[in-house]
């Protein structure tokens, strides 16, 4: 960059180039691209909800509170409501989520506390396997061949649960079927098992060594160590862990799309067809030529921009302040 | 590498630690260790330590950095199992059982014996859990039983009075030495034989290192101590035998390592020391 | 001096009562069955992926240069054009999200200081990591779709406006790791900060930048979600990336994985095949770099 000026060393020590405070013009563009690059991050944002809105106020406008707000979605009769499919994305997610969290920890726990440094590699390895599997791949294999093998084992247990009060509901019912809220609950579990088992990992790691040794020295075993010094210390930035899968189990479109069934309904029963909003918006997009339905759609979108930015705010929040507490110690 | 080390140690010639154990003779030995030598991997970080350590009395390890004196008292409560690639040759006895012999189970080993840290390190719960941690997994439920022993081990520590009215706050909202006698209640609470202290005072102000430092001639009539410090005066003030290690070194290969030059009674050894290198040390600390 | 006489009570140094020990055990087995479950999925996926698409993989199928219709079965056409599609369209997001992310991160680390502005910037990127891919692509169908029509190139910025925030959170974390020192040094000299970042920072961490890209990349060409929206799966190679509709690996599977046609199907899974490889390809690339290259890491 030929506008750079070089402090040369030989010019004279009273010359009065050094001594002239304007920036080389190289220097301060450097400074404007990078500030530009960074500010990029705040303008997409923007005009992620800028735009989306925009889109959506047809939907909002015609619909009005209610009308999102209702439980039944039919295009043919120009009725839009949301509801089924926020219940879908949540009732997935959070069995998602019960299913990945115990499984996470535990795999956290295992590369921290039991397994020496050496052997934890192949683990490592294993849960970055885990996660480099596209979500299409994950959905491939869910439709095709988990949700046929499943929709059997659904049957045996609907049957076997007939009239039995909560259970009953929950996993029974007639009209089973392998593509259902469980189904994608179970793919969803897997695919959020890595972040969470990575997040978790690294806050575990923070915890100093000398409060491991504590516990020890008074005699406790592996397991009472980690109830007694490791927990404590994690339990906000694990809960922080926990609440980013939560943000990327109710974003994941394709995989739940294909495995999820596509009814909106709202149901108690875990073994029905049912919808997530993501899913709604995969399947259902290229359908969508009139103008309140792709509105509605791109609605859709602008809802779950939202509840997913909520998550991960408060998410990251925890963190900080579990992170802030240990460091003020 | 055997041979070589035996070569440097044969060439070193380490003399047997001045023992001169006259009269009279404290009560029963507590630990005995026997030619003990410490590795960590390849890397021998202690050789061929004996010494005994009596029962109710306090017993500080000193020397210069890298001596192995911390080592050496980590060993007394198998903490070294947590390092990979450390390993004990020779023989450690606590009360006549064998430390390091398979069966036992090292669980056991640190409820006897209790070790307190350089650094406090209370855990990220209320004052009474810290203490309470203990008893609770060994299996103490009652929460009578429970309040009666945190007093105990409280009181013990000269904690008691100062915090007895916030025993459910954070440890963590106390000053380093409260919470260093915190970690200090913490171990007793647990009723163990020995108390083994990692330089416990270092972290803190002088009038802290005063407080535990008359804690300690308050319990040891219960207790045996063995006390690993930089300050010589303190083990002076403290304890009543005195173990001064050093490092010794190969000139040719720069082959180090740690041996146990003398072991006295305090007085012995700070006013009238066997070997020179004691000597040494202790004047030019003092000096 | 050593007490050799037998004790008056016999130490006992064995384990603890049973109840603890037990516990002790028993987590250590649940933590180890913890991993068991989760080699279930990812093998019986991997076994299933590999087994299914090994045969419809072949030279032809890789290369072809049309998408035949669901209906027929394997053996005419290929995947070809979607192949091409993937590695164009994930190629142009890269070119675009990488620099601006590096320059981003660089903006934060070496120029925001302790200022507001680049530590919100920092947490700002790291909320967008979590902004579903679907978001991006109907953003980026309402502001560009909308007005110039699909394209591959509107999936890329869609893959690149996911990536952005990725490659920002990684390049940032490598250039933190760069010792004051080596900037030190380099001032000392007379050098500007641009010529300090450029010339010393940047290939300090460079290692760690570039394998934290792949890793991004990885993940973006496996993405289905904002293609949808962007570039229109079609069935034939389109060799304008700019303009006209488009197709990829990922948005085929997705289609196809809803055909009852075994013909379908059977292409799906070698392109899920290929998908793996490509994703497998640059991790492992991304680990080497990282284990070779990072000159500085945590």
């Amino acid at each position: 960059m030929s506008t750079l000026k070089e402090a040369d060393p030989a010019s004279p020590a009273g010359s009065a180039d050094p001594f002239k405070h304007r920036r080389p013009l190289g220097d301060r563009g450097f400074q404007i691209m990078a500030l530009a690059a960074g500010l990029l991050v705040l303008v997409i944002l923007v005009l992620i909800v800028i735009t989306t809105a925009q889109q959506s106020s047809n939907w909002f406008s015609t619909a009005g509170f209610k009308g999102i707000f209702s439980t039944t979605w039919d295009p043919g009769a120009n009725k839009f409501g949301a509801m089924a499919f926020l219940y879908g994305t949540v009732i997935s997610s959070v069995i998602g989520l019960i299913i990945a969290v115990p499984i996470s920890i535990g795999v956290a726990l295992l590369l921290t506390e039991v397994v020496p440094r050496r052997w934890g590699r192949p683990i490592v390895y294993v849960i970055d396997l885990l996660a480099v599997v596209p979500s299409v791949v994950w959905g491939l294999w869910g439709i095709i061949l988990l949700a046929p093998w499943l929709q059997h084992i659904y049957a045996s247990i609907a049957s076997g649960l007939n009239g039995v009060p909560v259970l009953g509901t929950l996993f029974g019912g007639p009209n089973v079927e392998g593509a259902s809220f469980f189904t994608a609950g179970l793919i969803l579990a897997v695919m959020i098992t890595p972040i969470v088992t990575s997040l978790s990992r690294e806050v575990i790691a923070t915890v100093p060594v000398i409060d491991r040794e504590g516990a020890y020295a008074l005699g406790a075993t592996r397991w009472e160590m980690i109830r007694g010094a490791v927990w404590p210390h994690s339990q906000g930035g694990v809960v922080g862990a926990i609440l980013i899968g939560l943000g990327r189990a109710m974003g994941e479109t394709i995989a739940v799309a294909l495995v999820i069934g596509d009814s909106a309904q709202i149901t108690g029963h875990l073994f029905y067809t049912g919808y997530s909003i993501p899913a709604a918006i995969a399947l259902q997009f290229g359908e969508a030529t009139g103008g309140e339905f792709r509105s509605a759609l791109i609605g859709l979108g602008l809802f779950l921009f939202v509840l997913t930015i909520l998550v991960n705010l408060v998410a990251r929040g925890i963190v900080e302040r579990s992170a802030r507490r240990m460091r003020g110690a | 590498m055997e041979q070589q080390d035996q070569e440097i140690i044969a060439k070193l010639a380490v003399p047997e630690p001045s023992v001169r154990d006259e009269v009279p003779k404290s009560g029963n030995a507590v630990f005995d260790a026997k030619n003990v030598s410490i590795y960590y991997s390849a890397f021998r970080a202690v050789t061929d330590v004996s010494l005994t350590i009596y029962e109710n009395e306090i017993t500080a390890f000193i020397g210069p950095s890298g001596c192995g004196k911390t080592t050496v008292l980590r060993t007394l409560n198998r903490m070294n199992d947590l390092i990979p690639g450390a390993r004990v040759e020779g023989g450690v006895h606590y009360r006549g059982a064998a430390l390091y012999s398979s069966g036992v189970s090292a669980t056991a080993v640190r409820r006897r014996i209790g070790m307190v840290f350089q650094k406090p390190n209370p855990f990220p719960k209320s004052i009474f859990d810290n203490v309470a941690y203990g008893p609770r997994i060994n299996g103490e439920r009652n929460k009578a039983k429970l309040a009666e022993i945190v007093e105990q081990s409280l009181r013990q520590a000269a904690l008691w009075d100062e915090v007895k009215d916030r025993l459910n706050k954070s440890a963590l909202g106390m000053s380093g030495g409260q919470q260093q006698r915190l970690c200090i209640a913490r171990t007793l609470a647990v009723e163990p034989d020995v108390v083994l202290m990692d330089e416990p005072c270092s972290a803190l102000d002088p009038i802290a290192t005063g407080k535990i430092e008359d804690l300690m001639q308050e319990i040891k009539s219960r207790y045996t101590i063995v006390i690993v410090t930089h300050n010589m005066q303190q083990a002076t003030r403290v304890s009543d035998r005195t173990a001064f290690y050093s490092v010794l070194r190969d000139e040719t290969s720069d082959v180090r390592t740690g041996v146990l030059v003398e072991y006295d009674r305090t007085e012995k050894i700070f006013n009238d020391p066997a070997d020179s290198r004691t000597l040494a040390y202790v004047t030019g600390r003092m000096g | 001096m050593a007490v050799e006489a037998v004790p008056p009570e016999a130490v006992d140094l064995r384990e603890p009562a049973g109840w603890r020990r037990t516990k002790n055990q028993l987590m250590t087995v649940l933590m180890w069955a913890a991993f068991v479950i989760v080699l279930i999925p990812l093998g019986f996926v991997l076994v299933t992926v590999i087994s299914k698409g090994a045969g419809a993989i072949s030279w032809q199928f890789l290369t072809s240069s049309s998408i035949p219709p669901n209906v027929l079965p394997l053996g005419t056409g290929g995947m070809g054009p979607a192949v091409i599609g993937t590695l164009e369209i994930t190629g142009l997001a890269a070119v675009i999200a990488v620099p601006l992310g590096v320059l981003g991160a660089i903006y934060i680390n070496e120029y925001g200081g302790k200022g507001w502005l680049a530590k919100f910037i920092a947490f700002m990127s790291d909320v967008m990591t979590g902004v579903p891919s679907i978001v991006m692509g109907l953003f980026i169908y309402t502001i560009w779709v909308l007005h110039f029509g699909f394209s591959g190139l509107a999936g890329s910025f869609a893959l690149a406006c996911l990536m952005l925030p990725v490659i920002i959170r990684s390049s940032y974390e490598m250039l933190r790791l760069v010792p004051d020192s080596l900037r030190e040094g380099s001032y000392a000299l007379g050098a500007t900060k641009a010529r300090v970042t450029v010339t010393v920072v940047l290939p300090a961490a460079i290692g760690g930048i570039v394998s934290g890209s792949l890793l991004a990349i990885a993940r973006a060409a496996g993405e289905t979600a904002p293609l949808i929206f962007t570039i229109l799966t079609v069935e034939s190679t389109n060799s304008n990336v700019f303009s006209g509709p488009d197709t990829a690996l990922s948005t085929q599977i997705f289609a196809n994985a809803q055909s009852p046609y075994v013909g379908a199907q059977a292409r799906a899974w070698g392109a899920a095949l290929t998908l793996i490889a490509i994703a497998f390809i640059l991790m492992i690339v991304a680990r080497f770099i990282t284990a070779r290259f990072t000159r500085y890491s945590r």
